[in-house]
C-alpha cells in the first residue's frame, strides 16, 4: 500500500436555507482512488469549485469521508486513534500564507509544529533550523512573517510542516495568491523536498506549468478523477483539458495548433527544446 | 480627455527610518479609449500609481490632470473623479456587502446621488456589461461562486458609468477558463463602450492577447512604455528585473536562433501559428 | 504600509533589562506601581525616581521613547494636577477670583503628577524592553497557578498572540476596503454621527466577513498541525529562571522594604 491511498471516497454535505432546511445534497468529492507511493510527486489539477481541496482536506485528516475509506501510511484516517499520526505524517500547506502563520517571529511560527508534537526544546531548535534551511529561508528566521513576501511566507509555512517530519505534503494551491516569483520559489523549494528528501508531495494547483515536473497528475471535474497520467500524457489531450476549464503551457498550445494544421508533430510537446526538435531543425 | 501625470513622486513614511519611494519622478499621458496593460512585480509601485489616478493617493510632488483640470486642486470635486475613474481593487468580491446582488451595484451610483429609476438601470446594464444572468440578482453575492463575485464587483464600479476602468489583477485566484472569461469580457466591454481601460497584471501572457500598449514599472519608475511586440523586445532586460515575456516570444527566439526564418516580434499563439506556417512553406 | 507598525513599540537592543524574564519585568512593574501608591513624601519619591531612572539607565533605550510614551497622558496628567491644585482644602496659599491654590494642593497635586510620570514610565520600560510574545509567555507562566482553578490561562495566552500577529494585517484590510469604497463613492467622514455610522457598514461587513474566513482558516491550519490545547505540548523557548533573575528579585524585596520603610515608618 502507498502512502496515501483512497477506496471509493465520497465525501457530501448537506446544503441548508436559512431556516436551517435541507436544500440538498452536494457530492463535492465522488467514488474517488488513489494510490500514491512514497517518494512521489504528484500534481491535482481541476477548476474552481472541482472538489480537489476537498479531496485534500482528506488527506490530513480535516475532513472525514462520508463513504469509503483514506489511509495514510496505512492508517485509516477517520479513526480517532489515528487522528494525531495522521496529521503529523500528512502535512498541508494551504493558500493563503497570511492565514496559516501563527508565529510572530519566523523561527517561532516554525516551532509551533514540534511543541504541539510534544518534541523536547533542544530538539524542536534543531528541527527548526534545518527545516528553514531546506526551504532557504534560515536568514530570516527572527524576522516577523509580516514583512515577508506572498512566497517567503509559504516557504515559511512549507518549514513549518517540515519541522513535523512528514512522509508527504499536501499542498493546496499555495501559488494561486502569489505574483510569478513566489510561484516560482515555492515551486523550487517543493521540489528540492521532493528530490533531496525524497518527501511525498500533492500539489494542488491550476498553474500548468507547475505540473511538468511531477510524476503523476490526476485532473479532477465534478468530484470525479476525470483523467490521470504523467504530464506529457494529460498534455497531449489539450481539447479535454480545455473542456475541464483547463489550459495547457504555450509551447503546447502552439505545437497542438500546428498539428492541427496538418503538420507530423506528436502532441504532448512540453518544452521549446521538444519544438523545436518536432519541427526538425537542428539543436 | 485624457489622464496626465507630471513629475509625479510618492514617497511613504517621508521624513521617518522607513521612508520608502513609492514612485520616482513619473510622466505619463493616458490618452481615450487605449487599452493598458500596467506590468511590474509586487512593489514595483504598480498599485501605488493606479491609487494616484483617482485620486485616493496624493503625491508628495508632481501634479495629476484628469482632462485638463488639476486632481488635487482645492475646490476639484473628488468624488465626481472617482466616478469617471473607477478603479477595481485585487479580490473585490472582498468588497461585497450588501443583501443581494443587485443592492450591491446600486451602492456605487447611489452614492453619485442619483435617484432610485436611475442607480437601478445603471445598475441592470451594469451587471448585463459582465455577462452575469438575471437569475443571480437577487441571490447574496457571498453565495456566488468566484468569477461571479468578481463579476458583479466589477459591474458595481461600472454602474458608475466610468470613463476609465483601472482592474488590479482581475484574474487573481481563478481557474484558467475563469480568467479567460473575465479578460474576454473586458476586452468586449471595451470595444462596446470605448472607454479607456487600464489592466494592472503580473502576467505578460494576459495582458498581451488583449493591450495595444504595456507600461512596465520596476523601482517606482516607468521602464518600459510602448506597444507589446517593442517591450518584449527588449525580454533580457525584462528577465533583469524578474519579469519576462510571454513563453511564445521566447519560442520564437529560439526557432530562429536554430536556422527557421521567422520574425520574432511575435506575442500571441495565432500570431505564431501563421508565422511558423508562413516559414515553413516559403 | 500600516504592516510595519510593530504593536507594543518594543525597542530592539540588548541590555540586562532586555535579558531578564519577562516573569521578572512583569513582577516588577506591579511591585513598582504599588510602591509608588506606598510612599506618600519626598524622599520617597526620590528613592522612586532613582530606582526608575537605573533601570532606565541599564535598559539602554534613549529616554526620548519613554517621553514618547508621556505624550499620550499628558492630557490625563494637565486633569488631575489641575484639580488636585485647585480643589484641595486646606491652607490657603494664592487666591484668585473664585480658585484658590492650597499648601495641601500644592502637595497632592504634585505627588499625583510624580506617581503618574513614575507609572507611565514604569510601564513603558517594560514594553519596550519585552517582545510582546515574551509578555504573552510571562504572563501565560504567571497565571499557571489559576489552572487549578480551570482558567483557561494557555487559551488566553494563544489568543492574546494571534491578536497581536492579526491585528496588523486586519489593519491593513481596513486600509484596503475602504480605499475601495472610496473608489465607489463612499463617503466616511461627512454627515451627522447617525449617517456616519450608517457610512461604516460597507466597511464593517466585509471586514467580518474577511475576519471571519481568517478565523476559520486558521483554526483549521492550526489543527492540521497537530495543535490540540496546551496538554502535551512542549516549548521551543522556554521560560528558565537564571541567576541574573534571582538577583533582580532581590533588588526588587529590597526596594519595597526600603519605600515601605521610608513611606511609612520613618515618617
Amino acid at each position: 500500500m502507498g502512502i496515501v491511498k483512497t477506496k471509493n471516497l465520497v465525501f457530501e454535505y448537506i446544503r441548508r436555507d436559512e431556516e436551517g432546511n435541507v436544500e440538498g445534497i452536494t457530492r463535492a468529492v465522488d467514488e474517488v482512488n488513489l494510490d500514491i507511493k512514497q517518494g512521489d510527486f504528484v500534481a491535482i489539477l481541476g477548476h474552481n469549485g472541482s472538489g480537489k481541496s476537498t479531496l485534500a482536506k482528506h488527506i490530513n485528516a480535516i475532513l472525514y469521508p462520508t463513504e469509503g475509506t483514506v489511509w495514510v501510511d496505512g492508517k485509516d484516517t477517520s479513526k480517532d486513534e489515528n487522528l494525531w499520526d495522521v496529521r503529523q505524517e500528512a502535512g498541508m500547506v494551504f493558500q493563503n500564507p497570511d492565514n496559516q502563520i501563527i508565529g510572530q517571529v519566523v523561527e517561532e511560527d516554525v516551532g509551533f509544529g514540534p511543541e504541539n508534537l510534544g518534541v523536547p526544546t533542544k530538539e524542536i531548535w534543531e528541527r527548526v533550523k534545518e527545516s528553514l534551511k531546506a526551504v532557504g529561508m534560515y536568514e530570516f528566521r527572527k524576522h516577523s512573517p509580516n514583512k515577508l513576501s506572498g512566497g517567503q511566507k509559504q516557504r515559511v509555512s512549507i518549514a513549518g510542516v517540515i519541522a513535523m517530519h512528514p512522509k508527504c505534503i499536501v499542498l493546496d494551491e499555495p501559488t494561486a495568491m502569489l505574483d510569478p516569483n513566489g510561484r516560482k520559489e515555492v515551486i523550487r523549494a517543493v521540489r528540492a523536498l521532493n528530490d533531496v528528501e525524497g518527501i511525498t508531495i500533492i500539489l494542488i494547483t491550476h498553474y500548468m506549468e507547475e505540473i511538468i515536473h511531477a510524476n503523476k497528475v490526476f485532473v479532477m471535474d465534478k468530484g470525479k478523477i476525470a483523467m490521470e497520467g504523467t504530464p506529457r500524457e494529460i498534455f497531449s489531450q489539450v481539447e479535454r483539458l480545455k473542456s475541464l476549464r483547463l489550459d495547457v503551457p504555450q509551447v503546447t498550445l502552439l505545437a497542438h495548433e500546428l498539428r492541427k494544421s496538418g503538420l507530423a508533430i506528436p502532441e504532448g510537446i512540453l518544452t521549446c527544446e521538444e519544438l523545436v526538435k518536432a519541427l526538425g531543425l537542428k539543436q | 480627455m485624457s489622464i496626465i501625470l507630471d513629475h509625479v513622486n510618492h514617497i511613504y513614511e517621508a521624513g521617518t527610518a522607513m521612508e520608502f519611494a513609492a514612485l520616482k519622478d513619473i510622466n505619463l499621458v493616458i490618452p481615450d479609449g487605449q487599452f493598458i496593460g500596467l506590468i511590474g512585480h509586487t512593489g514595483s509601485g504598480k498599485s501605488t500609481l493606479v491609487q494616484h489616478l483617482n485620486g485616493l493617493l496624493a503625491p508628495t510632488s508632481g501634479n495629476i490632470y484628469y482632462n485638463g483640470a488639476d486632481i488635487h486642486d482645492s475646490d476639484y470635486n473628488k468624488k465626481e473623479l472617482r466616478s469617471k475613474v473607477g478603479l477595481v481593487f485585487q479580490y473585490p468580491e472582498h468588497q461585497l456587502f450588501e443583501i443581494d446582488v443587485f443592492t450591491d451595484v446600486c451602492f456605487g451610483p447611489k452614492n453619485l446621488g442619483l435617484d432610485k429609476k436611475e442607480t437601478e438601470l445603471r445598475a441592470y446594464a451594469a451587471l448585463k456589461q459582465v455577462g452575469l444572468e438575471d437569475e443571480y440578482f437577487y441571490q447574496s453575492p457571498f453565495d456566488l461562486s468566484g468569477g461571479q463575485k468578481r463579476r458583479v464587483a466589477i459591474a458595481g464600479v461600472l454602474a458608475m458609468k466610468p470613463e476609465v476602468l483601472i482592474l488590479d489583477e482581475p484574474t487573481a485566484g481563478l481557474d484558467p477558463k475563469g480568467r479567460d472569461e473575465i479578460l474576454d469580457q473586458i476586452a468586449k466591454l471595451r470595444e462596446e463602450t470605448g472607454m479607456t481601460v487600464i489592466l494592472v497584471s503580473h502576467s505578460m501572457e494576459d495582458v498581451a492577447k488583449y493591450v495595444d500598449r504595456i507600461i512596465v514599472m520596476n523601482r517606482g519608475q516607468i521602464m518600459f512604455d510602448n506597444e507589446p511586440r517593442e517591450v518584449f523586445r527588449h525580454y533580457k532586460e525584462l528577465e533583469q528585473v524578474g519579469l519576462a515575456a510571454p513563453q511564445v516570444t521566447y519560442i520564437m527566439q529560439s526557432l530562429r536562433a536554430n536556422g527557421m526564418n521567422v520574425d520574432t516580434d511575435i506575442t500571441t499563439i495565432e500570431e505564431a501559428k501563421t508565422e511558423i506556417l508562413k516559414a515553413l512553406k516559403g | 504600509m500600516l504592516r510595519d507598525i510593530t504593536l507594543g513599540q518594543y525597542y530592539q537592543t540588548d541590555s540586562v533589562i532586555h535579558r531578564l524574564d519577562p516573569r521578572v519585568k512583569l513582577v516588577t512593574t506591579v511591585c513598582y506601581i504599588i510602591s509608588l501608591f506606598i510612599v506618600d513624601n519626598f524622599i520617597g519619591y526620590i528613592i522612586a525616581g532613582l530606582f526608575l531612572a537605573l533601570v532606565i539607565k541599564l535598559s539602554r533605550v534613549p529616554i526620548k521613547f519613554m517621553v514618547r510614551g508621556m505624550k499620550s497622558i499628558a492630557f490625563l496628567l494637565i486633569i488631575a494636577v489641575t484639580f488636585n491644585l485647585f480643589l484641595t482644602p486646606g491652607e490657603v496659599l494664592v487666591s484668585f477670583w473664585k480658585l484658590q491654590i492650597t499648601k495641601e494642593g500644592v502637595r497632592f497635586a504634585s505627588f499625583m503628577a510624580i506617581r503618574l510620570v513614575f507609572l507611565i514610565m514604569g510601564s513603558s520600560v517594560m514594553t519596550l524592553t519585552t517582545t510582546p510574545n515574551n509578555l504573552t509567555d510571562g504572563i501565560e507562566k504567571l497565571l499557571g497557578p489559576l489552572k487549578l482553578l480551570r482558567v483557561p490561562v494557555h487559551e488566553i495566552a494563544m489568543m492574546m498572540s494571534i491578536a497581536l500577529r492579526f491585528i496588523p494585517i486586519l489593519l491593513e484590510e481596513t486600509d484596503k476596503i475602504m480605499k475601495a469604497q472610496i473608489a465607489r463613492g463612499a463617503d466616511f467622514e461627512s454627515g451627522n454621527l447617525i449617517k456616519k455610522a450608517k457610512s461604516l457598514v460597507p466597511l464593517l461587513v466585509p471586514l467580518f466577513i474577511s475576519a471571519f474566513r481568517r478565523a476559520n482558516d486558521l483554526a483549521m491550519a492550526m489543527e492540521a498541525r497537530c495543535y490540540r490545547g496546551g496538554e502535551h505540548r512542549t516549548k521551543m523557548k522556554p521560560l528558565i529562571y537564571k541567576k541574573r533573575d534571582g538577583a533582580a528579585y532581590g533588588i526588587v524585596v529590597c526596594y519595597l522594604v526600603l519605600c515601605v520603610a521610608v513611606g511609612r515608618i520613618l515618617l
